[in-house]
């Protein structure tokens, strides 16, 4: 019976394991049904790119107030749960704070600094609530806000109140019992906060101290895991995807649209021009363009996983701010939903598309695609470095060139490129009629 | 002053090369009021004596509203047909006033196997601000005025060019003024992506609009911009808030040209 305790940690770490192996092997592969794109170069540049980004947070501080809280909540998330090794190996073997004689004093400032921590998340998920509940900042109250997303980020923001409130009952109760001089409660001297709680738990026996106390640290290593799981399925999986996410950085200007090099060889071949491989048996072409999820590349894909909603590109998207249809998050969060519709779909034995849905038409439509001035805000204003114009971009390639279906004045465009040079219809012939006009100048 | 617009096939007929190619890029070379800003510019690379050259009728559209709005062949067969004739003149340097030709040439071409060296017209005329080619004796008519600039995204963002535009306005020892949103936060004029060339979807504001309320609210009487599509949309503005008895938009290089009296 004395090892029950272990063998039931040991249980829930397993279940709690598969379930969540199981989940990234989802996300993993249905990340994998995007197209291939390669980002095997500048491995320097790239490392570089997501310590700035991911670990130091770079981008966040272009908006203080929200980075500053943002970065308690940061910094604790990784300190703090440092202390879950403590709770693991306690768990396993069956001890109880492991590491207090081992460390002594430096424990007990060790402990006094994560429960410092504790209560700057504390005092950072209560603002995040207010900024989201009562101030109602503008960018948490779009239309693609409502709903579950909504819930997602207040769930998010309780959890960790939750579990940091866990914490401190487990250091109050503890101390109790230490003062108690109760078997098995290592002396591990005063932890600050937690200790202004001890009041609360004053009257109770040792017994009912030692169930509390139990209750909390259970309550708290389960409420991690559960929270490990839960993040795989919301929006809070930037904490994991920021830091691949940013290695993955698109480093070319941003100006810079992805090539098509089907297109390339195409348009040499009519041209008479040299084409690379021209023995080559021709490459199975797919689309032009994306019209749905896996026409999409991987790193599209892995974006919208990595993207935590928080709306800074679509507070700066001109079109948005004008009150037009796009919205470069929601495109974001489209993509992942259909994409996780098709893994699921594909998970079955089934194929993409065969519920006869698509991205584009189903989720996004042209009118949001259209709206895009391809100024590049919302990809500057992301602070894991997403690229919602790049999936625009291709959308309206696939409009194009498969469905021949833009908007009559890009047709209109498109003619005049092609038959006088010039977006416009003026006569090429005319082309060079400023420099007479310059000459004739007084 | 005779102002010498020479072709690069003329040079060439020469056995000459330029030092740099100025492409015009079709707003410059059809739009009415862009093709004060070709002027302006040319008037200041004959009076700094520089070796330039046009491609005159054999330029052609860039591609880059055609790539834009989805259209990928119609770019790549621009974009071969210009690499074409730049290299069959054995082009090295392009300069040009629009954001729009330089982030295509600059970022897109080389892929398709066009490898120039391309500046924007701010760039190069930092330059020769920096070189002592171009100096303005105490400011000259621009001297204390309200100036803003408003950010082109293809310079600013797409390019990481803030500055060099910044510079040339030093040099006019105005009085420069930033917009709320500017540099990396600037807000579009609306026009990129291929917006210059349709109507604007359904919403509640024009974006130029939007913009060019932020650019008077700084109170400047001139609105500076190196951009052809800004040019137009930052016009429009001005004129819908009746506005354009006071508040003028202008080209860097008009600007300095008019400071030069050239």
């Amino acid at each position: 019976m004395q090892y029950l305790p272990q063998i039931a940690f040991l249980a829930v770490f397993a279940v709690f394991g598969y379930f969540i192996y199981q989940r990234i092997s989802r996300i993993k592969s249905n990340i994998l049904l995007g197209q291939y794109q390669d980002f095997s170069d500048n491995s320097g540049d790239r490392w570089q790119t997501m310590l700035l980004v991911a670990f130091g947070q770079q981008k966040m501080f272009k908006r203080l107030i929200p980075a500053t809280f943002h970065f308690f909540i940061y910094v604790g998330f990784v300190i703090i749960n440092l202390e879950v090794l403590e709770f693991v190996l306690d768990g396993l073997f069956g001890t109880h704070r492991l590491f207090a004689p081992l460390l002594g004093a430096a424990y007990t400032f060790a402990l006094n600094f994560f429960e410092f921590l504790a209560v700057l998340v504390v005092l950072a998920c209560v603002v995040f609530l207010i900024r989201r509940n009562v101030l109602k900042v503008e960018r948490f109250t779009k239309p693609e806000m409502k709903g579950w997303p909504a819930m997602d980020g207040n769930l998010i923001l309780i959890i960790e109140v939750i579990l940091m409130a866990a914490i401190f009952t487990m250091n109050a109760t503890d101390q109790l019992l230490q003062e108690a001089g109760h078997d098995g409660y290592p002396q591990t001297g005063k932890f600050f906060f937690s200790s202004l709680f001890m009041p609360l738990f004053d009257g109770l026996s040792v017994s009912a101290l030692v169930v509390v106390e139990r209750v909390a640290w259970w309550f708290h290593i389960i409420g991690i895991l559960a929270f490990a799981l839960y993040v795989t399925y919301s929006k809070h999986l930037h904490i994991f995807m920021a830091f691949p996410n940013t290695y993955f950085s698109r480093l070319h200007a941003k100006g810079k649209m992805e090539n098509m090099p089907v297109v390339t060889n195409e348009v040499k071949m009519m041209l008479g021009m040299p084409v690379e491989n021209a023995d080559a048996p021709p490459a199975e072409v797919g689309r032009f363009g994306a019209k749905d999820a896996i026409d999409l590349s991987w790193k599209n894909l892995m974006e919208s996983y990595a993207c935590t909603e928080c709306g800074r590109c679509t507070s700066e998207c001109p079109a948005n701010l004008t009150g037009k249809q796009l919205s470069p998050r929601k495109v974001m969060m489209d993509t992942r939903d259909r994409i996780e519709e098709i893994g699921e779909a594909v998970a079955k034995g089934g194929t993409a598309g065969e519920d006869g849905k698509a991205l584009l038409g189903d989720y996004i439509t042209k009118e949001e695609i259209n709206a895009c001035t391809s100024c590049n805000a919302c990809v500057e204003a992301c602070p894991v470095n997403i690229n919602p114009l790049d999936i625009i971009l291709q959308m309206r390639r696939y409009v194009a060139m498969e469905e021949s279906g833009s908007p009559a004045s890009w047709n209109a465009m498109f003619q005049n490129v092609e038959t006088n040079f010039a977006p416009w219809k003026f006569a090429p012939t005319d082309r060079f009629n400023w420099a007479d006009e310059l000459k004739t100048e007084k | 002053m005779e102002y010498n617009v020479p072709t690069v096939a003329d040079l060439v007929a020469k056995g000459e090369t330029p030092e740099v190619l100025f492409w015009v890029g079709c707003a410059g070379s059809f739009d009415d009021r862009y093709k004060r800003v070709t002027k302006a510019f040319v008037k200041i690379l004959n009076h700094v004596g520089t070796k330039f050259a046009v491609l005159g009728p054999e330029e052609t559209c860039t591609g880059d509203p055609a790539r834009r709005a989805g259209n990928e062949f119609l770019f790549q067969m621009q974009a071969m047909a210009n690499i074409q004739v730049l290299d069959g003149y054995g082009i090295k340097k392009i300069v040009t006033a629009c954001p729009h030709c330089f982030n295509t040439i600059k970022n897109e071409y080389p892929e398709l196997g066009g490898n120039y060296e391309v500046v924007h017209h701010s760039t190069f005329l930092q330059e020769l601000i920096d070189q002592g080619k171009i100096t303005i004796e105490g400011g000259g008519s621009f001297k204390g005025k309200k100036i803003t600039f408003h950010d082109s995204c293809y310079l600013g963002r797409a390019n990481n060019i803030y500055e060099a535009p910044r510079e040339v306005l030093k040099v006019l020892d105005a009085d420069l003024v930033e917009m709320k949103r500017c540099k990396t936060k600037g807000l579009c004029c609306g026009a990129g992506g291929a917006q210059m060339f349709k109507d604007a979807e359904k919403g509640n504001k024009e974006i130029n609009i939007e913009r060019t309320e932020e650019a008077l609210a700084t109170g400047a009487k001139i609105i500076a911009a190196g951009c052809p599509f800004c040019m137009t949309m930052m016009t429009d503005g001005v004129k819908n808030k009746e506005k354009e008895s006071e508040v003028q938009v202008k080209d860097l290089a008009e600007l300095i040209a008019e400071a030069k009296e050239l």
